[in-house]
């Protein structure tokens, strides 16, 4: 059968320019719930934050509350903790989790999965509980001490809470898996071909470790750890339940100067020079490293 | 190179997977300097050979010697042979440069000669100035060559290659098929090369190992292999032909309606096959010489392919056989048609009874 003769009218360019943007009107229009919350609950509320940090004691605009907090040691002291804890946090969660994912890694996949499981079940159980049962296990009377001294591996109860070390263990337990999850991808990506080819070239599974596995691994290792300081420079309920108030955190403090003092202003500053210093962190990591590898994991 | 190539001598090598062997008994020995390819379905147990050879696969038993020396315990890392992997595994965090100096760097050798032993390598493959690339930034016909530059770099004296070119496009392939053949030539190491390309196999090789169900079915010279397959499934995989059931009565053989001639030995068997392959056919127009088999068949099917075509013609009991031939000048269109009755010969010189 022959075709029908074809006409310039037939080409359909218009037609076809106005399916393109009416696609794309669609897919805006799917988007704009999730538009207007972030709007509502971020957007709005931040840009408040902002202005009510430049509002002075007696309601006029004013630099007083970052004064403030330039002028007295004691912010210096709090922001000097966050970052100590939260890098030491860090830097624990890395010696701790790094090891485990390799672990995971070399697992056959039904035994990684369970593995998986385990190091995601702590987070389906609330925040709360868990630093609780921290404090449970570690106060003087606590578990371990009790334990501990009965088998005789210490005669005094140590002191694991109430101070850095309840902050750090508390917090290093909730953090692992931020660790752990992002590190762990990026293992399971790395071709265990480049692992063979290593070796036959000559290198010892040390130098094999050492010269491929783990320059490979590093995007998914610096995604954890970014993630895991970020988290803990804002982080609330388990440093203050475990420091006992001998470890302020810029957080904690926040949350004094509102409860205790009042002062909105106070608080939102900190507020801010909190956002603008977790942002500028991630600013400088994205200048080192390739967010998108991180996401991905790997390749 | 420095140091001489080395044999290769494997003797009663298997590997089994749960109950499937994967290699059954395999003896095999490659002469120093010899281009032997590996060759089979997947499944066949060529890549687990290769394997064993590099270290990757423990096999259950047997023994394996690079020229005296007994390797087969011997950890990868200390078995000093290059390897070429079929997804090439380029470090993606080294640069080309990185990459073929690597083995260069783990056997604590001076930046400088590192740099200049590189460069070389580099030259070698024709990727000169190139050693700053990134992975990334490398055509897949340039990631093949850097892997090989990586491999040779340290003059191995047995360079392993699992399907190198199986990634590349045909046209690539074909070029650095005769490229690789003539750099062996060169550097003269003993080279193992997998492939499950029998045309490649024919291309590259001095012997070929047709494998299948983890043993060794033919080891042969392409030519040898291809004239003489020595059971149906050499003479199935390699090459394309068609299978004639053949019917003893007495000394004389008959297949397709006549009684054959042949100038190669009967295989001692019960069953027996002639191997007919489509260029080896010929359409009969006029008279035939005195050594050549004439069936007589029906044209079924007439198939162009540009530089040949192919002919499928039914035979008197019905099998079907292709014939091909190539097409010049106006012979195409002169072709019997379908339906035509035609005259197929074939050489008694050709005429392969294989047992089934």
């Amino acid at each position: 059968m022959q075709a029908p003769p074809m006409t310039n009218s037939d080409n359909h360019a218009a037609g076809l320019r106005r399916d393109e943007r009416l696609e794309k009107l669609k897919l805006f229009g799917l988007a704009s719930p999730a538009l207007l919350l972030i709007l509502v609950i971020l957007v709005i509320p931040v840009g408040w934050l902002f202005y009510v940090s430049f509002v002075g004691a007696d309601g006029s605009f004013s630099l007083e509350n970052y004064q403030r907090m330039i002028e007295s040691k004691s912010y210096a002291r709090i922001f000097r903790t966050t970052f100590q804890v939260s890098f030491l946090t860090t830097a624990i969660c890395i010696l701790i989790g790094y090891p485990l994912a390799y672990f995971m890694a070399q697992l056959p996949q039904r035994l990684a999965n369970l593995c998986l499981i385990t190091v995601l079940l702590p987070f389906w159980t609330s925040l709360l509980v868990r630093t609780y049962a921290w404090l449970v296990l570690l106060q003087k009377r606590g578990l371990v001490n009790e334990w501990a001294m009965s088998i005789g591996l210490w005669d005094e109860p140590l002191k694991f809470v109430h101070n850095l070390n309840g902050t750090l263990i508390g917090m290093v337990h909730i953090m692992l898996p931020f660790l752990i999850l992002p590190t762990y991808g990026a293992m399971k990506a790395i071709d265990k071909d480049y692992l063979k080819a290593s070796s036959n070239l000559g290198a010892s599974p040390v130098r094999a470790f050492w010269t491929v596995f783990f320059p490979l691994s590093t995007p998914g290792l610096f995604a954890g750890a970014l993630m895991v300081f970020v988290l803990c420079l804002g982080f609330f309920v388990t440093p203050a339940v475990l420091g006992g108030g001998k470890v302020i955190l810029v957080s904690m403090k926040i949350v004094s100067n509102i409860e205790l003092f009042v002062n909105w202003g106070a608080a939102s500053a900190l507020g801010v020079v909190l956002l603008v210093l977790t942002m500028s962190i991630l600013w400088i990591a994205s200048r080192f490293l390739n967010f998108k590898n991180m996401v991905g994991g790997g390749q | 190179m420095n140091t001489a190539a080395l044999p290769i001598t494997i003797r009663n090598v298997t590997k089994k997977y749960g109950q499937v062997f994967a290699l059954n008994d395999v003896s095999l020995d490659v002469k120093s300097g010899e281009f032997l390819t590996l060759l089979g379905p997947s499944g066949s147990g060529k890549t687990t050979l290769l394997m064993v050879l590099a270290g990757f696969t423990r096999p259950d038993a047997g023994s394996l010697r690079f020229g005296a020396d007994e390797v087969i315990r011997k950890p990868p890392h200390q078995r000093d042979l290059g390897m070429v992997f079929q997804n090439y595994a380029l470090f993606p965090h080294m640069t080309v440069a990185g990459n073929v100096g690597y083995p260069l760097k783990l056997r604590k050798i001076p930046k400088k000669e590192i740099d200049a032993r590189v460069e070389n390598a580099l030259d070698l493959v024709q990727l000169e100035g190139l050693g700053q690339r990134r992975i990334d930034q490398l055509s897949g016909g340039q990631k093949q060559r850097v892997a090989l530059a990586r491999s040779i770099v340290f003059e191995p004296r047995i360079l392993l290659m699992d399907e190198p070119l199986s990634a590349l496009d045909k046209k690539l392939r074909d070029q650095m098929q005769i490229e690789l053949r003539r750099l062996h030539d060169r550097l003269g190491m003993t080279t193992v090369y997998v492939t499950h390309d029998q045309r490649e196999a024919l291309t590259m090789s001095d012997r070929i190992a047709v494998l299948n169900h983890g043993e060794i079915m033919q080891l042969a010279t392409p030519q040898e292999l291809y004239d003489h397959p020595q059971n149906k499934f050499v003479a199935d995989f390699i090459g394309d032909s068609t299978f004639l059931a053949v019917e003893k009565s007495g000394r004389s053989l008959k297949a397709g309606g006549i009684t054959l001639k042949t100038d190669s030995p009967v295989p001692k068997a019960e069953n027996l096959s002639v191997m007919m392959r489509p260029e080896r056919i010929s359409l009969i127009e006029g008279k035939a010489g005195k050594n050549t088999n004439i069936f007589t068949a029906k044209v079924s099917n007439l198939v162009y392919q540009g530089e040949s075509f192919l002919l499928y013609a039914e035979l008197a009991g019905g099998a079907e056989v292709a014939v091909r031939g190539t097409i010049k000048g106006d012979r195409y269109t002169k072709l019997p048609k379908l339906g035509a009755k035609v005259k197929l010969g074939l050489d008694a010189a050709d005429t392969i009874i294989i047992a089934d």
